[in-house]
């Protein structure tokens, strides 16, 4: 397919603008908001002051001494989105759609959510502005990231949980959009990750950028260089864009993103749409989509809720295509491992979503040298997990 | 073979194909043509509806599970227009089974089964170039959905674009059936009139004879579309088409009766 479009919101091909009409209107509006809420030095006051007080920006760039000694390789350096209020950088992105929502006088905020952590970041900023928030999660979800489902709910968020098709992201997005469709007039749809329809992909890594830009600064304090690679998970792809974005223009930084390879390499079996899938559109972008021959949706696995998603933000798939950024898939059993690797190594437990990338750090980092500089990014924490890790590595507890 | 509304108000009719399975979707638009439907939109069901309410839902649910493909859409076209010259065929659908078959090799498809107009769900019209394109290259009339959000300079550009009939959403929300018609039916329709001479059906959540005939008298056609899938789901795939057959003639009779003369 060529970019033909007429409207803004492409990344080469990809990209756009694909939703029921009803929802074109909204999206205009929201188009609109935004382009003047960059503009506006308030905006940007009341976000940065957010980003610091309420959700404690900027984060640590941690020099992981004894991961790297046991490694064996490239000096690793860990960018700590795990510390930040509610637990990943979800929150960079709740409350720059915050502020908009409340520019725009939407009083109702809905939210899809995948590991609970966009639900968690959605229901805390909603009840910081006083805002009525509905968030929608597959009952499969609700069930391995139960902690979260609390936590929404301690925060005054509905959870709706949804049973339809594989009942993970997926089905809760569409959910979402049925929901945004029906009370658009009054509704605004605080979408969680760097995908959908424009201008959510770009809105969206905006907001993200700041990890990138602050890494960029504290590698170049800390190492008078930039680094030889970034690794990132990717489900939807906003913490891999918000952290590869501030190096793009950096042609020696590798960007490397690790998608979830789950139980195999079988349609069904795994979350890898570049290795796996094909562009179509799915749920309002044109993207790379794992999709059967008759461009039905494929149903998809991962251990990890948060990348455990068909189809994958249209920025990446861009960046795919130019070659500027790599994209490999790490399985299951090694992001298992990765968690335990960082806990006994670091004293971190990270998300089983970043475990992904810390997985794939362990594979590289001993085929590079001791003067190669790896940023990984730990875009989340491990306590929502911690039901999956006692059950799968076998963990006892009481009793 | 042009979209004609023989009777006002002209009737849309909505199927999910392969609901509960090709046969019996065949015996039901055949039945729906015979009691009075000038168009019938077949629906390709999709994986994920997100425009559908729960009943299309379903019907698209049980339409895969044995696998209807796009491919089987366009043969059961091909046997309905052999079967009824006269009737009108729309292919509806979400975009993404398009893509994969290849936008250039459906609409050839497409033309060649004899089918009339395309809707695709998630397609707007600034999205559309490439598309438009190539539905003309097969002379396949592009019916693109006008929403009471949509404000009038979107829906110049949509009536601009259109051939066929504008389907005009007769509210904001999803696909599904409703007790009463809103006022943004009635509105949506005065506004897109200001812009075209096309055909206006107005579609979502129209089920009972009140609904047809109150929409006789500001649209030119209805579309009929969960309350023929709750009905399909609800009498089994033997009486289905008897049961499509009576509910529409009693849409037909009830808007008979009813209507006002015809302006
Ligand atoms: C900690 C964490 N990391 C990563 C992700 C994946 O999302 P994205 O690819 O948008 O960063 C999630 C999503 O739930 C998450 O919770």
């Amino acid at each position: 397919m060529e970019a033909t479009s007429t409207i803004a919101g492409r990344f080469g091909a990809y990209g756009g603008r694909y939703v029921p009409e009803t929802l074109v209107a909204a999206l205009d509006e929201l188009e609109h908001a935004y382009a003047e809420a960059q503009a506006d030095p308030d905006f940007h006051l009341k976000l940065d002051e957010l980003l610091r007080d309420f959700a404690g920006r900027p984060t640590p760039l941690y020099f992981a001494a004894r991961l790297t000694e046991r490694l064996g390789g490239a000096k690793i350096y860990l960018k700590r989105e795990d510390l930040l209020h509610t637990g990943a950088h979800k929150i960079n992105n709740c409350l720059g759609q915050g502020l908009l929502a409340l520019r725009m006088g939407k009083q109702r905020i809905i939210a899809e959510t995948g590991a609970g952590q966009h639900g968690v970041a959605t229901a805390s900023v909603c009840a910081l502005f006083g805002l009525e928030c509905v968030v929608y999660m597959g009952e499969e979800d609700m069930l391995r990231q139960e902690l979260n489902v609390y936590r929404m709910r301690m925060l005054g968020a509905e959870v709706r949980s949804v049973s339809s098709g594989s009942r993970t992201l997926k089905d809760a997005i569409s959910e979402a959009m049925r929901d945004w469709v029906t009370n658009v007039r009054t509704t605004h749809y605080l979408l969680g990750s760097a995908l959908g329809a424009h201008p959510y992909p770009t809105m969206v890594r905006d907001f993200h950028r700041v990890i990138g830009r602050e890494a960029r600064q504290q590698i170049i304090e800390k190492e008078n260089r930039l680094p030889t690679a970034i690794i990132a998970c990717v489900g939807g792809g906003s913490n891999a864009i918000g952290a590869f974005y501030e190096f793009i223009p950096d042609k020696d930084v590798q960007l490397i993103g690790v998608e979830a390879g789950g139980r195999g390499a079988q349609l069904g079996e795994h979350a890898a749409r570049f290795s796996g899938g094909a562009p179509g559109v799915l749920q309002g972008t044109y993207s790379y989509v794992l999709q059967d021959e008759n461009g039905q949706i494929a149903l998809t696995h991962s251990v990890s809720a948060g990348l455990d998603y068909a189809s994958i933000g249209p920025e990446h798939a861009a960046l795919h295509d130019s070659g500027r950024a790599e994209y490999t898939s790490v399985t299951d059993a090694e992001a298992l491992e990765a968690t335990l690797l960082l806990a006994r190594t670091e004293g971190i437990i990270p998300a089983l979503e970043s475990a992904h990338a810390v997985a794939e750090c362990a594979k590289r980092a001993p085929k590079m040298s001791g003067s190669d500089l790896v940023i990984v990014s730990v875009s989340g924490r491990g306590d929502k997990d911690m039901g999956i890790l006692a059950r799968e590595l076998k963990l006892s507890g009481a009793k | 073979m042009p979209i004609r509304f023989a009777e006002k108000p002209g009737l849309v009719a909505y199927f999910t194909v392969g609901d509960p399975d090709l046969a019996t979707t065949h015996a039901i638009a055949l039945a729906a043509i015979d009691a009075g439907a000038d168009v019938i939109e077949l629906g390709v069901p999709f994986s994920d509806p997100l425009a559908d309410g729960p009943v299309i839902q379903r019907a698209s649910e049980r339409a895969l599970r044995h696998g209807t493909s796009l491919r089987d859409v366009l043969n059961l076209a091909a046997t309905l227009r052999a079967e009824r010259p006269h009737a009108g065929l729309i292919v509806f659908t979400y975009y993404n089974p398009i893509l994969r078959f290849g936008l250039e090799e459906f609409c050839a498809a497409a033309e060649q089964a004899g089918v009339d107009g395309v809707l695709v769900t998630d397609m707007i019209v600034e999205e559309a170039s490439e598309y438009l394109q190539a539905l003309h290259r097969h002379h396949l009339a592009p019916v693109f959905l006008a929403a009471p959000t949509s404000p009038d300079e979107r829906l110049a550009r949509i009536a601009a674009v259109s051939r066929g009939f504008i389907y005009a959403i007769s509210r904001v929300g999803i696909t599904g059936a409703q007790k009463s018609l809103t006022a943004d039916a009635e509105q949506l329709v005065r506004r897109l009139r200001r812009f075209t001479q096309l055909p206006i059906a107005v579609g979502f959540g129209i089920s009972t004879p009140e609904h047809f005939a109150a929409v006789g008298e500001f649209a030119d056609a209805a579309v009929i579309g969960s309350a023929l899938v709750a009905t399909i789901e609800q009498a089994g795939p033997k009486e289905a088409p008897d049961a499509i057959a009576r509910l529409i003639e009693g849409l037909r009779r009830g808007s008979r009766e009813t209507a006002a003369p015809a302006r």
